[in-house]
């Protein structure tokens, strides 16, 4: 990963210079429309991201009958919720438990449930958690601040071929009369990726 | 192929430096945007699938893919495939000046911003087979101890050890082969392997990775 950081006076890298270059020889050929491109990018940015998950995941806690369609068919049960598309085509959703935990990974390359959880963070992409996740699982979870104890069984998932996996973490205590709507509130990325757990109430900005 | 993606179980690359989750923007540069968009844009000219863009990343030099950033290695990889599908060519690339349009056909069908949508749409890697599958759930299985020079999505930690099968998900479209261009079916299992027998004895006892893996990389264990 780039430390780099520059400021906007600085001049373009040559990296800037030459994906600007590709853009326009692929404009000037014919070959892309750099409005669908912006299109894409707003989507990504806007729409398609983590909070979509987090109803998921809320909405699971919530309605019983909804947390088992989802375990037996995720992909059925999240479009239900109007979430699905490129990169979710085949979902599967893990349960944590206070006696499984589970965490999911892609070490050849960074697959991930787009539709849910948007684009993957730096993090999940970088060799670091690409190398160490499948064989030092309990370490990262250290890293990000999870610490299972020993009688946990961790499982880890590696997103080899294209079923895509989503972690279905642990309900907060204290949450009962929570409204769905409330629940999704305390769902984090990190809690759905398995590096993490829901916020408590108490942690709720 | 044994590249530097096969990155399961390496050493030496430090903790994980992760951003704040509530600070961490979709893209941090301009020109990730760019570079996410020409791939998907121009992925719908459908003249390459996901497996061939993955390999085309695969296939750079082992020290330019771990140097490079996440968006770095996918303009190499659209760049490999841009020249080896004609569509530019390695002079118009280096120039940066076309030698002249597209063709015709090509240019009609290029994603327009009224139709972007559709690269949101999903396209479902199962396919229909005739075979039956060779394992069911709950036997044991060894992955084969294959070293393919191609694009393989079974990795190295995996090869030679015995997992259980845990699931059996039907026919999918068979990445290895799908790199090439060649789109056919085989069973695809979810497999799961103790800790212990992928990472040795010092490995946690209450750990397992599971893979999704096609009927060809294993054998009866």
């Amino acid at each position: 990963m780039s430390e780099h950081h520059h400021g906007h006076t600085e001049p373009p890298s040559d990296l800037v210079l030459r994906v600007k270059a590709l853009e326009s020889l692929l404009v000037e050929k014919g070959l892309v429309d750099p409005a669908a491109i912006d299109q894409l990018v707003e989507a990504y940015e806007t729409r398609i991201g983590p909070r979509n998950g987090a109803q998921v995941i809320a909405k699971a806690w919530s309605d019983p009958a909804f947390k088992k369609w989802l375990l037996d068919d995720a992909t059925a049960a999240i479009a239900s919720l109007g979430f699905g598309g490129r990169q979710g085509e085949h979902m599967k959703v893990v349960e944590n438990t206070p006696a499984v935990h589970n965490l999911v990974v892609c070490t050849l390359c960074s697959c991930y449930p787009w539709p849910v959880l948007g684009l993957p963070p730096v993090w999940y992409k970088s060799a670091p958690y690409r190398a160490r996740a499948v064989a030092d699982p309990r370490g990262v979870l250290k890293e990000f601040g999870t610490v299972l104890a020993d009688h946990v069984e961790v499982r880890v998932w590696d997103s080899t071929a294209e079923i895509r996996y989503l972690v279905l973490p642990e309900r907060p205590a204290g949450t009962e009369s929570w409204s769905e709507k409330e629940l999704a509130g305390l769902v984090t990325r990190n809690s759905m990726i398995g590096v993490g757990k829901a916020k408590s109430p108490k942690e709720r900005s | 192929m044994n590249g530097a993606h096969d990155l399961g179980g390496q050493h030496g690359f430090g903790p994980v430096q992760a951003e704040p989750e509530s600070m961490e923007p979709v893209f941090h540069a301009g020109w990730e945007k760019r570079v996410f968009g020409l791939v998907r844009v121009l992925g719908m000219l459908g003249l390459w699938n996901g497996d061939m863009s993955r390999y085309a990343r695969e296939r750079q030099h082992p020290v330019d893919y771990l140097r490079h950033s996440y968006y770095e290695n996918w303009l190499a990889g659209l760049e490999k495939l841009l020249v080896e599908k004609g569509l530019i060519s390695p002079t118009e690339l280096a120039s940066g000046i076309a030698a002249g349009p597209a063709d015709e056909i090509l240019r009609s069908g290029i994603l327009r911003a009224r139709d972007a949508a559709r690269a949101l749409e999903g396209s479902p890697a199962t396919m229909g087979l005739d075979s039956p599958p060779r394992f069911q759930v709950g036997d044991c299985v060894r992955a084969r101890n294959n070293h393919p020079t191609g694009h393989t999505r079974e990795p190295r930690y995996v090869r030679g050890r015995v997992g259980v099968v845990c699931q059996h998900h039907g026919g999918h479209i068979f990445s290895d082969q799908s790199a090439n261009g060649i789109k056919v079916a085989r069973h695809l299992y979810t497999v799961r392997f103790e800790a212990r027998e992928l990472w040795g004895d010092a490995a946690d006892p209450k750990s397992s990775v599971h893979l999704d893996l096609w009927e060809d990389y294993l054998e009866p264990a």
